[in-house]
C-alpha cells in the first residue's frame, strides 16, 4: 500500500504555491475551458485576473450546479444551544473575553426550540455550541442530538473539534455531518487571531474532518472566514483541503461554506484583501467549478437578494428561519448572538423565493441509517 | 403489433423510464404525461411523508414507482432503505443503487450483487444499477434481478453511450431486460440504445436541464419508440467501407 499522505502538510505546502497577482486572462480562459481543473486552474479562477470574467464563471458554475444537483436546493436551520466559549478569537462575538449574556439551554428548552423548528416543516438542523468542553460537554451535545432524532432526519454539528471516539459517540447518537471552519490557513495569522483556548492548536483543528469521518460521520464541511487574512490563499486552501479529504475518503459527502468578514465600507482606500460581494461570488463560483460534487451553503450572514441569486448560480443549501441567539424561537432569547444576520426571512418566505426562481425547495433529502 | 414491456410481472406500453430527482416537483406530472412514462424512479430519501414538498404527493397514482436506494454506501444500507420503501407503501419495485464515491457517483458492483440477492429473496422486483460488466451481470441474474441497469456514462453527465460496446455485450448475453440508465443526454442517444436492443431507457438530467422540459420529454418518448421499432424491424446491414461493387472479381464467371 502506498504511504498515506498527510493532508495538513500538503495543504500547507500548497498554501503559498501561487502568487495570485501573476495570473493572466489567458490562465483564466484556459481554466474556464476545462472540464476538470487542476490546482493551477483553480488558483487562476481565484485570482484578480478572473474578476473581469465573473459573468462567465457564473455561467459555468450554474451549468455544473444544475447538472449535479438539478433544481433542488436543500433547506435547513441552525440552532445554537449554548454560547459558552473558552477560545479568544479576536473576530468573534462569542470570544471568551467578551462580556455578553452567556447561556445554555436545558433539554426541555432545546425540545421546545426543536418543536418550533419542526413546525416550519424543516427536516435538517445544524446544532451549534460555543467551544466550551466544560460547559457544553460531549454528553450534553449527544443528548441534544438524540432528542433531535425525534423531529429531524438530518442532524449536523458545528461544535468544537473532538477525538475520533467522541465523533463516533455523537454519530451513534444520531449526528451524521460535522462542519469545522479552519478560519484561516495562514498559520501565522491563525496564531495571532486565536489568542487563547484549545482552538490555538492548528493541527488538531485541521484534522477534525478526518477524525469525524473515521468516527463514522457521513459528511464533513469546510470553510475559511474570508477576510481574516488574504482570502484568495484561504479560499484556495479550502478547496485543496476539501478535495484531499474527498480523495482519501471517497465515500464521504463534502460541503463548503463561505463565511466572510465584511469590509469597512468607509475605508478611504480599497483594500485588495476586502471581500465584497463580487469577490464572495468569485469564491463561490471557483468552489463550484473546482468541486462540482460539493454542497455549498449560503448563510444568513448575507442579504436576501445575494442569497436568492447565489442559489441560482452555485449554492445548493440555504438556511431559513434563523435565530443566532441562544433560544428565542419558542420563548425569549437567553443568550446573545455570535453575529448579526442579514436575512431574517422565515422558512416559508425563503421557500417561496426559491419557487419564484424556478428552484425546488427540498425539506427532506436524507435517510438516517443509525 | 403487440410489444409490451414486461417487468416484474407487470405490463407496460412505454419503454421510457423517467427519473425524478432533478425536477421541480410541480413539473413532474406534466413531464410524465408528455413523455408517456409509466414508470418513474424516485430517491426514497426525498420522500417526506406527511411533510412539506413530499415528492410522493406529486406523482400520479397510475404510474409505477421505482424507488431507488440513493444514499446507500453498502449492501446492508441498500437493503434497509428498500425495506423502508416497502413499509412506506412504495410497492415492491426497487432500483438498487450503491455508491461510495461522492465525486463520480459510480455504482459499486460487488455490493450491488449482495443487496440484489437479499432483496430478491424478500420478494422485491430488483432492478440493479450497475457498471456494465458481464460477470457482474451474470451474478445479478443468479441473484434474482428482474432486469439489469447498466450506466451509459457517469450519472448526470449527458455524455451518451460511452459504454456502448459493453452494453451490447450485456444485451447479447443476458436473458433479462437491459435498461440503459444514467448518462443519456439526448433523444438520439436514447434512440441508439433502443436500436441496440435495450429493453428500456431511463433519463432524468437530459430532460430536467432542457430549455423546454415538456417538449424534451416528448422528444424522448418518440426517440425511444423509434429506436424500438428500428430494433424490431431489424436494422439493415452496414458495409465496412466503400459501396457495394457488382462482383468485380467474379463477374466473368459463366453459368
Amino acid at each position: 500500500m502506498p504511504e498515506q499522505m498527510n493532508i495538513m502538510d500538503e495543504v500547507l505546502e500548497m498554501y503559498n504555491k501561487y502568487d495570485f497577482n501573476k495570473f493572466t486572462a489567458t490562465d483564466v480562459r484556459n481554466a474556464l475551458a476545462k472540464d476538470r481543473l487542476d490546482y493551477y486552474d483553480y488558483a487562476a479562477l481565484l485570482s484578480p485576473a478572473a474578476l473581469p470574467f465573473l459573468e462567465q464563471m457564473a455561467e459555468k458554475a450554474q451549468k455544473i450546479t444544475r447538472r449535479q444537483f438539478g433544481n433542488t436546493i436543500a433547506m435547513f436551520t441552525p440552532i445554537y444551544i449554548a454560547n459558552y466559549c473558552e477560545n479568544q478569537c479576536v473576530y468573534c462575538g462569542f470570544n471568551c473575553k467578551n462580556k455578553i449574556h452567556r447561556a445554555k439551554l436545558n433539554l426541555d428548552e432545546i425540545e421546545r426550540e426543536y418543536q418550533a423548528i419542526a413546525a416550519t416543516g424543516l427536516k435538517e438542523i445544524l446544532i451549534l455550541t460555543g467551544e466550551s468542553r466544560s460547559m457544553s460537554g460531549i454528553e450534553y451535545i449527544g443528548d441534544a442530538v438524540e432528542l433531535a432524532k425525534k423531529y429531524f432526519s438530518l442532524i449536523g454539528l458545528e461544535i468544537y473539534p473532538v477525538d475520533v471516539d467522541e465523533y463516533k459517540y455523537l454519530h451513534e447518537r444520531g449526528a451524521d455531518f460535522v462542519t469545522v471552519f479552519q478560519e484561516t490557513y495562514n498559520t501565522d495569522t491563525y496564531a495571532k487571531v486565536h489568542l487563547a483556548g484549545q482552538k490555538r492548536i492548528f493541527p488538531y483543528r485541521i484534522n477534525a474532518q478526518e477524525r469525524a469521518i473515521l468516527g463514522g460521520m457521513r459528511g464533513v464541511g469546510f470553510g475559511a472566514l474570508l477576510g481574516i487574512d488574504d482570502f484568495r490563499h484561504d479560499a484556495f486552501s479550502v478547496g485543496v483541503h476539501a478535495s484531499l479529504v474527498q480523495k482519501k475518503y471517497p465515500h464521504a459527502d463534502i460541503a463548503v461554506s463561505v463565511p466572510r468578514l465584511r469590509p469597512y465600507i468607509n475605508n478611504a482606500e480599497e483594500n485588495p484583501k476586502d471581500v465584497h460581494e463580487k469577490q464572495l461570488m468569485q469564491v463561490m463560483c471557483a468552489y463550484r467549478i473546482f468541486l462540482p460534487y460539493a454542497s455549498i451553503t449560503i448563510s444568513t450572514r448575507e442579504r436576501a437578494e445575494f442569497r436568492d441569486n447565489a442559489v441560482k448560480i452555485a449554492a445548493t443549501k440555504i438556511s431559513a428561519g434563523v435565530c443566532v441567539g441562544i433560544g428565542g424561537r419558542s420563548e425569549e432569547e437567553k443568550g446573545d448572538e455570535q453575529f448579526e444576520i442579514s436575512d431574517p426571512r422565515t422558512v416559508d418566505e425563503v421557500a417561496d423565493a426559491l419557487r419564484k426562481n424556478g428552484l425546488q425547495p427540498s425539506f427532506n433529502d436524507y435517510i438516517r441509517l443509525i | 403489433m403487440s410489444d409490451k414491456f414486461i417487468l416484474g410481472g407487470k405490463e407496460f406500453n412505454s419503454r421510457f423510464i423517467l427519473g425524478s430527482g432533478k425536477f421541480s416537483l410541480d413539473m413532474i406530472k406534466a413531464v410524465i404525461e408528455d413523455g408517456g412514462a409509466e414508470i418513474i424512479t424516485l430517491a426514497l430519501r426525498r420522500a417526506n411523508a406527511g411533510g412539506e414538498e413530499n415528492i410522493l404527493d406529486y406523482i400520479p397514482k397510475n404510474v409505477t414507482l421505482l424507488p431507488n436506494t440513493s444514499g446507500a454506501r453498502n449492501a446492508e444500507e441498500a437493503v434497509r432503505i428498500a425495506r423502508l420503501s416497502r413499509e412506506l407503501g412504495c410497492g415492491n419495485f426497487v432500483k438498487v443503487e450503491v455508491v461510495r464515491d461522492s465525486k463520480y457517483l459510480l455504482p459499486d458492483n460487488a455490493e450491488t450483487v449482495k443487496a440484489t440477492e437479499i432483496l430478491a429473496k424478500e420478494g422485491f422486483v430488483v432492478l440493479p444499477y450497475m457498471y456494465p460488466d458481464l460477470y457482474t451481470a451474470r451474478d445479478l441474474v443468479n441473484a434474482g434481478a428482474a432486469a439489469v441497469m447498466p450506466l451509459a456514462a457517469p450519472i448526470g453527465s449527458n455524455k451518451g453511450l460511452c459504454t456502448k460496446d459493453f452494453i451490447k455485450i450485456l444485451i447479447n448475453e443476458i436473458d433479462l431486460p437491459i435498461i440503459v440508465d444514467a448518462g443519456i443526454g439526448s433523444p438520439s442517444q436514447a434512440c441508439e440504445a433502443m436500436e441496440l436492443g435495450a429493453a428500456a431507457v431511463m433519463a432524468n438530467t437530459a430532460v430536467a436541464t432542457a430549455g423546454n422540459i415538456n417538449l424534451m420529454a416528448k422528444a424522448f418518448k418518440l426517440a425511444v419508440e423509434s429506436g424500438r421499432l428500428a430494433y424490431l424491424s431489424g436494422l439493415g446491414r452496414v458495409l465496412e467501407s466503400s459501396g457495394e461493387a457488382s462482383s468485380p472479381l467474379t463477374g466473368f464467371l459463366q453459368d
